[in-house]
């Protein structure tokens, strides 16, 4: 019998609905979606003793204790990218198996969009030793997906087309959601008529640039069980680096591939057991790369998978219900829409955009760079 | 030659780890680096075998020949620096002796470059103190 599987609970989810929020900073994002998932939760703000935030400063998780008047005994303030709020659930689910906390709050919030922020297009950064053998060459984070997508044509043969698939699959989820950025469907024809930003990649295969927010409440299921809402079980999960090595890295090994087959494992379930997947869509050859990482396909063969309407609502193994960060929202980080969407689908309370009899979902966060160093933490997340 | 001054793209800070690769490339020769105990190969320059952690060191030449590992035509970049020198093309090279590091493809159309594409290094002096090596069709 695990000591942390299946023994903690998501028991508060909340989406900010804003995407454009100029008169607003980050931290009242924040706060905004802690009440929101506070209230999802039926807890107060006075029951939280374990905060997990990201994306607020090297030290800022101090600064939103202070904005919440806080004072947590157990505090995480992961920065692992986009996936880290992923990554805060694993440590959450750890911590309050082993009774460091009893109710953990994630939060986030971002105004990426209303600051103008050039987020995948932006210079490269140079702060640590491995940048300085690659920020001189110009990679903007576009163009570090862009490396593997090309490899990945190379050696497999995977087409624009396939890539183009997921992000009008993603569109039209969106259209079902009433709070995504762009809900107009597209065609693959669009996808190939935008712009290339870094080829192979074009515009519409790039993530929206908007504003948000979002925060999570977990605790023992122990405790779930006395709250308001139905708990959502962590069943099990993992996480993984990938990055240059000592120069000889294999631009398809990703990281989904060690931190997804050790989270399914940990959980006890199996790629057909799973009725959704939320995996963050940065870009489309995310996608592509994180099914055939996470075992879905095998290596090579995502294009092929992801098509045929088989990541779309009704098909085998729905992706995004929400419209992802291709369609609906992507503040620069968006790790936590993830595991809010699985929450809400395994809660089936999704309206037109629900997965039917969903019981299983798995999550799994990438963040930085892919084709330099990226990480992965998958959560496979299951109705009590 | 830009002066340190205009020169507006990311410069590296050279280190105790990385100042002989740097220096290297300043005379327009290019090293890396093998474990002196394991023999590990290794790219970027560290102080320490990331297979063993050994502190032996032993520097060793490059060709400069190998060939594109995998690229991009980048389109988009608002930094100063590269927006001017739209498009460009970003790459990783795998040298012939077998590590693979970022670089650009210069010296030819972005059209040209294909994976598998030969290359050569050329030194490209971007500051008094800053060589960087970037790659041409061989």
């Amino acid at each position: 019998m695990s000591a942390i599987w299946g023994k903690t609970a998501v028991v508060g989810a909340y989406e900010h609905p804003t995407r454009f929020a100029p008169e607003k900073t980050a931290y009242q994002l924040h706060a905004e979606s802690a009440r929101g998932a506070l209230e999802d939760a039926g807890l107060t703000i006075s029951d939280v003793d374990g905060l997990f935030t990201s994306g607020v400063g090297p030290i800022g998780i101090m600064s939103l204790a202070n904005h919440l008047n806080l004072r947590p005994c157990y505090l995480d303030s992961q920065a692992i990218g986009g996936s880290s709020f992923v990554s805060h659930c694993l440590h959450a689910a750890a911590a309050l198996a082993a009774g460091l906390c009893s109710v953990a709050l994630v939060t986030y919030g971002s105004t990426a969009a209303s600051e103008r922020f050039a987020i995948g297009t932006g210079g490269g950064f140079l702060m640590d030793p491995p940048d300085a053998f690659e920020a001189p060459f110009g990679p903007t984070i576009v163009g570090s997906y862009a490396l593997v997508a090309q490899r990945h044509m190379h050696d497999y043969g995977t087409t624009s087309e396939q890539l183009a698939e997921i992000a009008v699959t993603m569109r039209k989820h969106a259209g079902l959601n009433p709070h995504a950025k762009y809900r107009e469907p597209i065609t693959v024809e669009d996808v190939l008529a935008s712009r290339v930003i870094s080829s192979p990649l074009h515009l519409l295969d790039c993530c929206v640039i908007s504003d948000g927010g979002g925060a999570l409440v977990l605790a023992s299921l122990e405790r779930a069980r006395d709250l308001r809402g139905p708990p959502v079980v962590i069943l099990g999960g993992a996480e993984a680096v990938r990055h240059s090595e000592a120069g000889g890295r294999d631009l398809l090994d990703v990281a989904a591939s060690q931190s997804g087959p050790l989270a399914l494992a940990r959980a006890g379930v199996r790629h057909a057991d799973v009725d959704l997947c939320a995996v963050y869509d940065s870009y489309t050859i995310t996608v592509l790369t994180t099914l055939e990482g996470l075992g879905f396909c095998r290596p090579g063969e995502g294009g092929a998978f992801a098509g045929g309407g088989r990541i779309a609502l009704g098909g085998a193994l729905p992706v995004n219900p929400d419209g992802g960060g291709l369609s609906s929202n992507h503040p620069g980080m968006r790790g936590i829409f993830l595991v809010i969407e699985a929450t809400r689908q395994l809660h089936g309370e999704c309206g037109p955009r629900q997965v039917k009899d969903a019981e299983i979902a798995l999550v799994h966060g990438t963040g930085g760079m892919l084709g330099q160093r990226h990480s992965g933490v998958t959560l496979v997340l299951g109705r009590a | 030659m830009a002066d340190a001054k205009s020169y507006r793209k990311p410069l590296p800070r050279i280190d105790e780890e990385s100042r002989g690769y740097w220096e290297a490339l300043a005379r327009h020769e290019l090293y890396f680096q093998r474990c002196r105990d394991c023999g590990t190969k290794r790219f970027y320059p560290r102080a320490l075998c990331p297979a063993c952690l050994s502190a032996g060191t032993e520097w060793v030449r490059a060709s400069g020949r190998g060939s594109v590992y995998s690229f991009t035509v980048t389109y988009q970049n608002q930094a100063p620096g590269f927006r001017e020198e739209l498009p460009y093309v970003l790459a990783i090279v795998e040298l012939a002796e077998g590590p693979r590091l970022m670089t650009n493809i210069v010296g030819c159309p972005p059209e040209q470059v294909r994976i598998g594409l030969p290359v050569e290094v050329v030194f490209d002096d971007v500051t008094p103190e800053v060589t960087l090596a970037k790659f041409r069709p061989a």
